[in-house]
């Protein structure tokens, strides 16, 4: 085979294999009007749409123009070209599997303390993972009977986590971040991952001498975990039992 | 009244909501805090900030706690004082104290002057511009500077919002503090400070002569300030305040009692302001599911109705919140919405209810959350809510951009145009009158576990929104005190006295 046939060329599906039509809207600043919608023609065709056709434009007060445009992509993929993302590195387990796990290699209770960090108000993520009321039809960690939870709620400063993680030994911290405002997410996690660091000098990694750092939000989808100094990052959905069965996965070795 | 509710059972729940209430009540009535006290000093006028921008009232409150203790009051030690900028204070006895007396009930007296006043001027225009018809259209703003916040809440304005609220920059219901002067910059919201109420007042003023209806303004009096916000929107004619009874405890980690204290001075200033307040019940259904807890939404409404009477709000200031969070996957999800919006509609009649729109289950697919959108509108006008906070499509995702905005008014426009009176024609069947009946007879058996066990022992345990909040834990309860006998605020006396 050569390199050639090796290629998979895709353009988005609009109703006809090949027709590559997609869909966007945008508005611009500028009076609505037939001037605006050559301004946005010519956007679109610098996204590389060709042809391209405004199929509605609205004025938005006196200054502002909406337009959504349909149009012809003209960049082509290769799909062959694109690697499979890596899945998930553990296996989902029960919560009785969870607990057993637990008890029978750890032969005490796994300490989990989780927080909101920095000015994060929002504890509708921690919650549904910590609280026993739980997500998606699963129970929170605080229902695991093998599992010792703290839930420090909103705002919590990064010392006070720090501490408390200390106080009672705990084997993982859970972070959330839900505001992202001026990248709030990633300043904050990554001031938390500094301070856990500087606060356990000796440690080797997550879980060798410190707590393993679990961060999770809806907008850590453009970093990496060692972008900002954790041990794995969750991303939106993510269920009590992913994060239990992670945390048996990094923490409870056989 | 369309559910047949058995106004046995009604009465039953408002009567074990006040015997949950009284207790806490008592607290408040024999306690004060450092906010209450600076809210006291700004009342009389006390403006500014040092040099490091820590506000006159802060460094004046704190000062006579560790000179005086605030169990007397600050406005005994503050009017007595010569020269307050020395920052030296005493508890002024005899002729003196008589002195300082009449000194601080003319002070306070002329800030209440001028909220009375304030709320004479509300009147006055709402007769010129006119009033908006309910629902009234509720959009937010929320850049972080002052100066973006005009041009966009003006926009939304001439695009049909009724109300207008500024976002509070997140961090700041944990300050113990109020910002001055006018600001910049904020992290997700603006800061509550006197100056930029000012600023969007007068600007909302502008654009309500141009549209000829009047548009009301609204902020947060909740947090660690809570007494002095509310004293700085009446001070300003603000028109609504949010302002809950537990939404501090339960979201932000607030002390308990510092929170009862707070609030009801607060309400109290609300009263006297002609303010709406609106409380936080839809944030429950944001940690707790939307079926499973729509009782505690109800038992929660009770309470801050009770705890809002007692601070002298009339029903037309409850704006009692609500909110559209049922899973959308749920076979007849639309319809138990419908019976617990009802619901709430016929518990409180005169109310200006507050619906709030769909955010846990707002995807991504923002397509599919237009539909959601539209469907809570639906939902708004088919029970005749009071307020409809307007939902965005790119809920979850960003802060709404102007085209956000701009189409989800074009949908609250479609839903009231083709449906406005829909609620009209909107006769419940059996399963919403089955479930609403069962929300109310659920609420009436959490009340009665709350009325005997104590509402500061229900917080503790986790009956509002799952989280646990124990009364000797959270921020502020150092701020709180206990009135001495010879306790003064002259600010209590006028609201507290005949109408």
């Amino acid at each position: 085979m050569t390199v050639e046939t090796m290629k998979q060329i895709i353009r988005p599906y609009g109703d006809t294999t090949g027709d590559a039509m997609i869909q966007v809207s945008f508005t611009l600043p500028v009076p609505h009007g037939p001037r605006a919608e050559l301004a946005a023609l010519q956007l679109a065709g610098k996204m590389g749409l060709d042809p391209a056709s405004v199929v509605h434009s609205k004025a938005m007060g006196p200054d502002f123009t909406f337009f959504i445009v349909y149009g012809k992509a003209t960049h082509l993929i290769d799909y062959a070209g694109i690697e499979v993302p890596e899945g998930r590195e553990f296996e989902l387990l029960p919560p009785a599997q969870v607990n057993a796990a637990v008890q029978s290699v750890l032969g005490r209770r796994l300490v989990v303390v989780g927080a909101c960090i920095g000015t994060d108000a929002h504890t509708v993520g921690i919650d549904a993972i910590l609280n026993v009321k739980g997500f998606a039809g699963e129970k929170g960690l605080e229902y695991y009977r093998e599992i010792e939870v703290h839930n420090m709620g909103a705002q919590v400063a990064v010392d006070d986590l720090v501490a408390r993680a200390k106080a009672v030994d705990a084997d993982a911290v859970l972070v959330s971040q839900v505001v992202t405002q001026k990248s709030a997410h990633i300043h904050n996690t990554k001031q938390m991952a500094a301070a856990f660091t500087e606060a356990y000098p000796t440690s080797l990694t997550g879980g060798l001498g410190r707590p393993l750092l679990v961060v999770g939000g809806p907008r850590f989808d453009t970093v990496t975990p060692s972008d900002l100094g954790v041990d794995r990052i969750f991303g939106k959905g993510t269920t009590p039992g992913e994060v239990a069965s992670y945390l048996v996965h990094a923490l409870v070795r056989e | 009244m369309k559910l047949g509710l058995d106004p046995a059972v009604v009465r039953k729940a408002r009567d074990l909501a006040a015997r949950a209430a009284e207790p806490v009540i008592e607290m408040a009535r024999t306690h004060t805090t450092v906010s209450v006290e600076r809210a006291v000093l700004r009342l009389a006028g006390v403006t500014g900030a040092d040099a490091d921008g820590i506000p006159w009232v802060n460094r004046i409150v704190d000062a006579v706690r560790d000179q005086v203790g605030l169990e007397h009051g600050v406005a005994l030690p503050f009017f007595a004082a010569g020269n307050w900028r020395s920052l030296k204070f005493g508890l002024p006895t005899g002729a003196e104290r008589d002195r300082a007396l009449a000194r601080a009930r003319e002070a306070v007296g002329a800030g209440i002057a001028r909220i009375d006043r304030n709320r004479a001027d509300r009147d006055r225009l709402l007769a010129r511009h006119g009033d908006p018809e309910k629902p009234w259209i509720y959009l937010i703003v929320a850049t972080g500077d002052i100066h973006e916040d005009i041009p966009q809440a003006q926009a939304a304005a001439r695009e049909g919002a009724d109300v207008i609220a500024v976002i509070r920059s997140t961090g700041q219901s944990l300050l113990d503090y109020v910002p001055e002067g006018a600001t910049r910059q904020g992290y997700a919201g603006t800061y509550a400070t006197q100056e930029n109420f000012r600023l969007m007042r007068a600007a909302l003023d502008e654009v309500s002569g141009e549209l000829g209806r009047y548009v009301r303004l609204t902020n947060y009096a909740s947090g660690l300030c809570m007494p002095e916000i509310a004293a700085l929107a009446g001070l300003e004619r603000l028109d609504m305040m949010l302002n809950d009874c537990m939404y501090g405890i339960i979201f932000r980690d607030i002390n308990p009692r510092r929170t009862f204290v707070d609030q009801r001075f607060s309400r109290q200033i609300h009263a006297r302001a002609g303010i709406v307040i609106n409380t936080g019940e839809d944030n429950y259904l944001t940690t707790a599911d939307a079926i499973d807890a729509a009782h505690t939404v109800v038992a929660s409404q009770l309470l801050n109705e009770r705890f809002g009477h007692e601070a002298g709000l009339a029903d037309r200031q409850l704006g009692l919140g609500h909110a559209f969070e049922i899973n959308p996957q749920i076979p007849d999800s639309f319809r138990l919405e419908l019976a617990h919006a009802q619901l709430v509609r016929e518990l409180f009649p005169a109310a200006p209810l507050k619906y709030m729109p769909p955010t846990k289950h707002m995807t991504g697919n923002i397509f599919a959350g237009y539909l959601l959108d539209a469907f809570f509108n639906l939902a708004g006008v088919m029970t005749g809510q009071s307020i409809i906070l307007v939902g965005m499509m790119t809920e979850g995702i960003h802060t709404p951009w102007l085209s956000d905005r701009d189409l989800a008014l074009e949908n609250v426009r479609y839903v009231r145009r083709a449906a406005g009176d829909l609620s009209e024609d909107f006769t419940p069947g059996p399963f919403i009158r089955e479930r609403a009946a069962r929300v109310l007879s659920e609420t009436v058996d959490l009340l009665h576990r709350v009325a005997d066990d104590g509402l500061l022992d229900a917080i503790a345990d986790g009956v509002f929104g799952v989280t646990k909040r124990p009364a000797d834990r959270g921020r502020g309860l150092d701020g709180v005190v206990e009135k001495a006998d010879g306790y003064v605020n002259p600010a209590t006396e006028i609201l507290e006295a005949a109408p």
